[in-house]
């Protein structure tokens, strides 16, 4: 246990010698380390980590809305090396001006879906998503639910509604 | 179709919609099948009929309140949801439960997992044609959640475990019944494999069907039994142990062609493991308390108070506040993830320091395994899909949450 305790410490020197200028800080909580990288170079620092250092499952990603503060979103990504039983968390702000960030699909084909409903609760988009659309809320839906900004009831009544309430059924089906 | 891309339709090709509401789905799960013949070209998964948005619900929800929520999330296991979100609270506040409650939190999610583990063995039993399992299944099944009921007075949705311990202590008599109803479970494990693993019809319906290499399992996300039935060893509770299960002795099953039949297989030496671990549990278990001291109440403030200035000028009728709040719970965020009967469940909580998750992101391992269905099907028959959907063992309360 200790020496491996050794050895993620080393990681962890190792990465910020090599990304000295990206890396934003690192920070540790219950024993678990984030570091918060800029969003530039973020799919670099990413590949690096699963092709280099054996973060070879993508165990989540999400969005995460700090609201009033700037940047705005934050994309987490929680990377697990199942060989090394290493847990990593990488962080990287997004401005609420610019959502827009680089895809991971080509190293996880598991990050398909999460990106997708990260796009559909935060309006986050992913540069090089092969189809980037809703994926638990309907197609038509305004507005992104986990924003901070959006209330617990929705703003208002699905856009839809009226035209589906109104609409004569047994008309169309010929009774 | 909306905006789904199938390109141009022949006289052999075609789209057929299969859901949301089919038997063979588990659930309201809406498959796009664009099929040549009998066999599948292309398939496009659709989900969200069972959206609750119980991460935004639980960002208005205390703690100990929105621990509730987690048990609709896999209705069919809610113990290990439960005691998912607990650790995930538990490690964020740094609480220790007493050693009692975490033997008894082990031989409950062991309990869940052989019920989840015997509802899907009945369900993809029936689906390609065994009705004989579905009902012995649901016998042993009915046996656990009386179980639960005599544990913590509820069967599906339990809520049975708290932050920093359980509810309830266990009686002694029921740990004695339930010891020796698993000693009478391994035995009918017995009987479900006579059942199945050398029936001609079941080994012609899985044996190569769905097969998935380990890479391509691990970059697709999946895990849990699917991926284990692959041959890569990832079992969080060997990992990372949690609760009680460093001190139990236990085997980690494994496949190897990573088809459908091998992850049956897994599934099966895992109920008997299982079975192995409730054993030991109550065995082991010791006296004492069920609860942590530090354990929050349940009617936990939702927003910490803030710092009084001045102790004197309170008698003089003018109270002085500072802009500064003391934090009930520790401000950081934490990614906590169990072994649930289906993968791997994570809680990803972000707290601000108040008493309500800021964030609260549920990692559904079946989410994922939805997913990889086009993956799985590729080039597969049409009734082959309902073989690979009762694979893979989706729920989609936990998938849409």
């Amino acid at each position: 246990m200790a020496q491996e305790i050794g050895n993620f410490q080393k990681l962890i020197e190792k990465i910020r010698v090599l990304f000295a200028t990206e890396i934003i800080e690192i920070k540790e909580f219950r024993g678990q380390i984030a570091i918060l990288i800029n969003k530039q170079n973020a799919k670099k620092i990413i590949k690096y980590l699963k092709e280099q250092e054996g973060f070879n499952h993508l165990q989540d990603l999400c969005g995460v809305d700090y609201y009033p503060e700037k940047p705005r979103f934050e994309v987490v990504y929680n990377l697990y090396s199942i060989w090394r039983k290493m847990h990593l968390r990488v962080r990287v702000k997004v401005h609420e001006e610019d959502p827009e960030i680089d895809t991971v699909t080509d190293l996880w084909q598991g990050a398909n879906w999460h990106e997708r409903e990260c796009y559909d609760m935060f309006g986050i988009s992913f540069k090089g998503h092969a189809e980037l659309r809703r994926i638990l809320m309907p197609e038509d839906w305004n507005g992104h639910p986990l924003r901070k900004d959006y209330p617990l009831k929705g703003k208002e009544i699905w856009s839809g509604f009226r035209q589906l309430f109104n609409q004569n059924f047994l008309d169309d089906g010929g009774y | 179709m909306g905006q789904l891309e199938i390109e141009k339709i022949d006289e052999t090709t075609f789209v057929l919609q299969m859901g949301p509401h089919h038997p063979a789905t588990h659930g309201v799960l809406k498959l796009f099948c664009e099929l040549e013949g009998e066999r599948v070209k292309k398939i496009v998964p659709e989900v969200g009929y069972l959206h609750r948005g119980v991460e935004k619900l639980a960002e208005y929800k205390t703690y100990p309140a929105a621990m509730t929520l987690t048990d609709r999330l896999d209705y069919i296991s809610s113990m290990s949801n439960n005691i998912a979100y607990c650790l995930a609270i538990e490690r964020l506040m740094g609480i220790e439960p007493p050693v009692r409650a975490k033997f008894i939190r082990t031989m409950v999610a062991e309990l869940t997992r052989l019920s989840s583990h015997l509802l899907w063995l009945a369900t993809h039993a029936l689906d390609i044609g065994a009705m004989t399992v579905f009902l012995y299944a649901f016998r042993e099944r009915e046996q656990i959640l009386q179980f639960f009921e005599k544990i913590c007075g509820a069967r599906l949705t339990v809520s049975y475990p708290r932050i920093g311990g359980v509810r309830l202590d266990i009686k002694k008599n029921v740990l004695e019944e339930i010891y020796e109803f698993m000693k009478v479970m391994l035995k009918r494990v017995d009987e479900y494999e006579t059942l199945l693993t050398e029936n001609r019809i079941w080994i012609a319906r899985t044996k190569g069907i769905g097969v998935i290499s380990p890479e391509e399992a691990v970059s697709l996300g999946i895990t849990g039994p699917a991926l284990r039935g692959s041959g890569v060893c990832y079992d969080i509770r060997k990992h990372a142990p949690y609760d009680a299960y460093s001190e139990v002795d236990f085997e980690v099953p494994l496949g190897q062609q990573g088809d459908t039949y091998d992850r049956y297989l897994c599934r099966i030496r895992e109920m008997r493991q299982s079975a192995f671990i409730v054993k030991q549990c109550i065995e082991k278990m010791p006296e004492g308390e069920i609860l942590a001291e530090e354990s929050p109440d349940m009617d936990l403030t939702p927003q910490p108070k803030r710092i009084i200035k001045g102790g004197e000028s309170l008698w003089s009728g003018f109270v002085e506040f500072t802009d500064e709040k003391y934090e009930l719970i520790p401000k950081g965020e934490i990614y906590s993830a169990v072994e649930a009967p289906k993968g791997e469940l994570g809680f990803y909580i972000v707290s601000d320091g108040g008493g309500k998750p800021y964030r609260m992101r549920v990692r559904a391992p079946s989410f994922i395994h939805i997913s990889a269905i086009p993956k799985l099907c590729e080039g597969h028959l049409l009734a082959d899909i309902i073989a690979i959907i009762g694979t893979l063992d989706i729920v989609m309360g936990e998938a849409d949450r």
